[in-house]
């Protein structure tokens, strides 16, 4: 279909457009400004990002990040494939409910909740009590792509394999599992994300032990806006940006969110 | 959902696969949700926390007291308002910045229509506290925003003004977090409409206006209420940006329950407020669906 665009609408959503990467623009090009404040464009420097890189709390705090977002991510990778899988072949009830229910409740709840659960198991927080949130919610997001995924999988090549004598496990292992491995990297690939981003569970599940990235940089821009933190920023954008192109080659689906 | 036959005999299986995702959210999500819910009802610690559930004379220590305490001042329902408030005037802004982008990516050749797709989603996968930190420097005094409009402002002989720390920095960081909440299921709406039905209008003489009236927007209600959902409850219960951007103006009723917890460190209140924040979102939202509902009906 093209016919002709009005000229407001495409100026309004260029405009918006504008909105959305203009923010991040000025964040990325002032962790290269050799100024202390955000103001003013002085002169080029890497000087930021050698001090970032200097910097051991930070250090630390990308270090737990990445080990956080590892282990969050294949575990809920594991135990989100099952539900999604689960999702998909079973009548089940509760499950259902339990997947979709962290993502539809506002975050607060479940940090808090979580908050007061660890404190009552006198599950002393830090590392530990991160990752096991952290689990928690990416299970729905992992289980809505593997659904998906297999709801587009054509349900008689399972039977095919069955009728040529695979056991079901044999079924699963050379049909079912190859077919769904995008939705599965896809979904990992998303925990991982999600799980680095994480601010509002970490911040009730941490304590005042651990520390992660988001949590670091929250801490520096309450105090004060420094270009520190514009690199920071920059190497994380970075990051995202590499992973979300990596997830959208293997599942274009992804992009969808037709659930 | 599938409809996929149960075979018989295969209640190990199920139980084999759906078994470890079911028993890890019962354990990590169900049961602390539960726990808070009897929370709200119990006494809070000396020190913080929680008092025992049973006193020392065997009887339970439960109140109601804590949900007294909520509608006992006129305090906390104006905090609920104000954040209803904020949250509402987020969704309508993000609906209306929303709809031309969804709607241009519906209607434009296919082969772009991935990577535009992409574009809107690229900045919402950037961490959200980079996002808020990003408003921090464009409204921060120093920057030619605040000194442009002071300078203006002066010409006419009003006091210079602040834009960070405000109601206004917390709806700008607020629409700009969740913007690509709402042009994602817009989209999704949007791209499955029949274009002749359009051509149709046309043929019987509707001018633009008319055909998006009553064409478009009543087919896009359903994209509209879940966008709506999707930016309005993460928008009701949030902390951060109002903690950062908001100033001691722009508090909302996340700051509070973040206090009552790791200040105040009083657990029954706080659950009663992060109760009555999920229950309010919930059934707001609820409340909308049914009034999107007889509309769709009449298109």
């Amino acid at each position: 279909m093209n016919r002709t665009v009005p000229a407001w609408l495409w100026t309004s959503a260029l405009a918006a457009y504008l909105f959305l990467y203009l923010p991040l623009l000025v964040v990325v090009v002032f962790s290269f400004n050799d100024s202390k404040l955000n103001a003013e464009w002085v002169g080029f420097t890497t000087a930021w990002y050698s001090k970032l890189f200097r910097n051991g709390e930070m250090l630390m705090a990308a270090r737990n990040s990445l080990l956080i977002a590892l282990v969050a991510s294949i575990v809920s990778t594991f135990l989100g494939t099952m539900a999604g899988f689960a999702l998909h072949k079973y009548r089940m009830r509760v499950l259902p409910v339990l997947v979709v229910a962290p993502i539809a409740i506002p975050e607060i709840l479940m940090g808090v909740a979580l908050l007061m659960f660890f404190v009552m198991l006198n599950l002393s927080l830090g590392l530990v009590s991160i990752t096991l949130s952290h689990i928690a919610f990416c299970i729905g997001y992992v289980a809505l792509v593997v659904r998906a995924r297999l709801s587009g999988m054509d349900e008689s090549l399972v039977e095919a394999a069955r009728d040529c004598g695979a056991t079901p496990l044999e079924a699963f292992r050379y049909v079912t599992f190859p077919l769904i491995l995008p939705g599965v990297i896809a979904g990992s690939l998303m925990a991982f994300t999600l799980s680095i981003d994480d601010f509002v569970i970490t911040f009730f599940t941490a304590g005042a032990a651990a520390s992660t990235l988001p949590l670091q940089i929250y801490s520096m821009v309450k105090i004060a806006v420094t270009p520190e933190v514009n690199a920071i920023s920059t190497l994380l954008l970075l990051l995202t940006l590499l992973l979300i192109t990596v997830a959208a080659r293997i599942a274009p689906g992804l992009l969808r969110m037709n659930d | 959902m599938s409809d996929a036959p149960q075979q018989p005999g295969s209640a190990r299986e199920k139980w084999f696969v759906a078994g470890p995702p079911l028993a890890y959210l019962i354990v990590f999500f169900a049961i602390p949700t539960l726990l808070m819910v009897v929370a709200s009802f119990r006494v809070a610690g000396e020190f913080g926390g929680l008092a025992p559930l049973r006193s020392e004379s065997g009887a339970w220590n439960l109140t109601l007291t804590n949900y007294g305490r909520f509608f006992e001042t006129s305090l906390y329902l104006e905090l609920f308002a104000k954040s209803f408030v904020y949250a509402l005037v987020t969704t309508v802004l993000c609906l209306a910045l929303a709809y031309p982008v969804a709607w241009l990516i519906a209607h434009s050749p296919k082969k772009y229509r991935d990577l535009l797709l992409l574009l809107v989603i690229l900045p919402f996968w950037s961490n959200f506290l980079i996002r808020v930190y990003a408003w921090m420097i464009i409204l921060g005094p120093e920057w030619a925003l605040a000194r442009a409009l002071n300078t203006l402002l002066g010409l006419v002989g009003i006091a210079p003004v602040t834009l960070m720390f405000s109601p206004f920095a917390v709806i700008v960081v607020l629409v700009y977090v969740h913007l690509p909440f709402m042009v994602l299921p817009l989209y999704a709406n949007l791209e499955k409409h029949d274009p002749t039905l359009l051509d149709a209008a046309r043929d019987l003489g509707a001018h633009a206006w008319q055909r998006f009236r009553h064409i478009t927007w009543p087919l896009s209600l359903p994209g509209v209420f879940a966008g709506s959902a999707l930016v309005f409850i993460p928008a009701f219960g949030i902390f951060a940006v109002p903690d950062l951007v908001g100033g001691t103006d722009g508090i909302m009723i996340g700051n509070v329950i973040k206090q009552q917890f790791l200040e105040s460190r009083d657990w029954p209140f706080g659950s009663v407020l992060s109760i009555v924040l999920t229950v309010s979102a919930l059934v707001l939202t609820g409340l909308a669906a049914l009034a999107a509902r007889p509309r769709r009906s009449a298109a």
